[in-house]
């Protein structure tokens, strides 16, 4: 099997590289490309992300034909894609982290910041946080609720259809921090940096 | 809800492990790479590298220490000390740290702060700060804390914040390696001033000074080195008694 981590110049992805090498051992192929044709080949997409919102839309729409590869992929061809922070912010309309940004609208939603109630909770939200399961999830799998995630973000998902929430954090207000829709999922956390239970969920996505 | 950080810093010189007294009488203690491994295991949130004597000598050893690192631990990594430009933190996070800390070169150039931060993300952009007591104010100190600058410590964390910083690390150089605890008002009043999380640094002598970091100086994160290197206490121990004391943290 070949999972292909896409390596479209959105920061540091060091941490996700090193992660899923971990989870797959020498079972798993992982490859490290924004090569369309081997997106296009392999078995499961991994969209990792940081920096802004913008930046990393920029990012994507700066390598022709990218986003249509990862369109064909994950929407046309159903095919397992997991997006990591701003990847998975990206599954969204519209954000509005600099300047408002179209984003892929696969599931549909926007990207606002968090409400800091005035500065009662600091922004980025940063550290290890609780997460709420609200349904079952693949990527969950062997993951008990309450478990502990490390979050950096100060922007967050709003998807319009709230059954493809399948966990939540509290910060603020309840923050959408896991999602699902058929084959796409999405984590606002980062696995690559939660420890043990990280790479278990990298684990679950690698097994779908 | 979210928990308050503990992050075991970890001062690297020529690839090795040493803390010093204020800075000096620098002891060996250890391997870099497995030191890191223990504390992950044991449950630190973060790790923290500081190459201490980077801007004088040779860097490529901490590269190779980054890079083994992160491939054993799956907790965050920041990594500090002679940090110069955006290059330089291009190379660390590329090495696998996943934040950098900037001391002296925010201080000289805070572009290198709003350039970084717009190119990979405020997230991983942490400003250091040394600061020191100066009758009612602190005085921001560069180059390890060897340097003066006549810059407030308080009117400069504010402008980190403003160029982009995700966080500050505040550090008192009054009370660092003297193990009598953090400078509680330096840390409220950062802390205090701005709306980006601060963590704690400098001072921690016992398990009390961290509870006091983070219920006193409003710190997100408690950061100590001695008390975990040299086997005093160990992380668990460290997070059990913050449980016990009502701070949230994970266990």
């Amino acid at each position: 099997m070949n999972v292909t981590i896409v390596d479209y110049n959105s920061g540091n992805i060091s941490s996700v590289i090193n992660s899923f090498k971990e989870a797959a051992k020498d079972k798993v192929n992982i490859e490290v490309t924004a090569n369309l044709n081997k997106i296009k080949s392999s078995d499961k997409v991994v969209l990792p992300g940081q920096g802004s919102f913008k930046s990393c839309i920029d990012a994507l729409n700066s390598i022709k034909g990218l986003v249509d590869t990862l369109n064909e992929f994950a929407i046309n061809n159903k095919k397992p894609l997991l997006g990591i922070c701003v990847g998975l912010q990206m599954f969204a309309d519209i954000g509005y982290e600099e300047t408002e940004t179209k984003g892929l609208g696969w599931i549909s939603g926007k990207i606002s910041k968090i409400n800091n109630q005035n500065g009662k909770f600091k922004l980025p939200h940063i550290g290890w946080n609780q997460i709420n399961i609200l349904k079952d999830s693949k990527i969950l799998k062997n993951v008990e609720n309450n478990s502990h995630m490390y979050f950096v973000h100060s922007y967050e998902f709003i998807p319009k259809d709230k059954d493809v929430i399948s966990a939540t954090t509290e910060y603020s207000s309840n923050i959408v921090c896991s999602v699902e829709k058929e084959n796409i999922f999405g984590t606002q956390f980062h696995p690559e940096k939660s420890d043990k239970l990280g790479l278990q969920i990298i684990n679950n996505f690698i097994n779908i | 809800m979210l928990k308050n950080r503990i992050i075991p810093c970890l001062d690297v010189k020529n690839g090795r492990v040493v803390k010093g007294i204020n800075f000096v009488d620098l002891k060996d203690a250890g391997d870099p790479v497995e030191q890191a491994k223990i504390y992950s295991d044991g449950g630190a949130d973060e790790i923290c590298f500081l190459d201490i004597t980077a801007s004088n000598e040779n860097r490529k050893t901490i590269y190779e220490v980054v890079r083994k690192t992160s491939e054993k631990c799956f907790v965050p990594l920041t990594v500090g000390g002679g940090v110069r430009s955006v290059e330089d933190i291009n190379k660390l996070l590329n090495c696998g740290a996943d934040k950098v800390s900037i001391n002296t070169a925010a201080v000289q150039n805070s572009d290198v702060i709003v350039e970084s931060s717009k190119k990979f993300g405020s997230q991983c952009i942490v400003v250091a700060i040394d600061a020191k007591k100066n009758n009612e104010k602190w005085e921001v100190f560069t180059h390890g804390g060897r340097n003066k600058t006549g810059i407030d410590a308080l009117d400069f964390a504010k402008k980190m914040e403003d160029c982009g910083a995700g966080e500050l690390l505040v550090t008192s150089m009054d009370r660092d390696g003297t193990q009598v605890g953090y400078d509680i008002d330096l840390m409220s009043k950062i802390s205090t001033i701005v709306n980006i999380p601060i963590i704690a640094s400098g001072g921690v002598g016992n398990l009390d000074h961290l509870v006091d970091g983070i219920e006193k100086g409003k710190a997100s994160a408690v950061l100590a080195a001695s008390i975990f290197h040299y086997g005093k206490h160990s992380i668990k121990e460290a997070k059990e008694y913050l449980d016990s004391k009502g701070i949230p943290v994970r266990i």
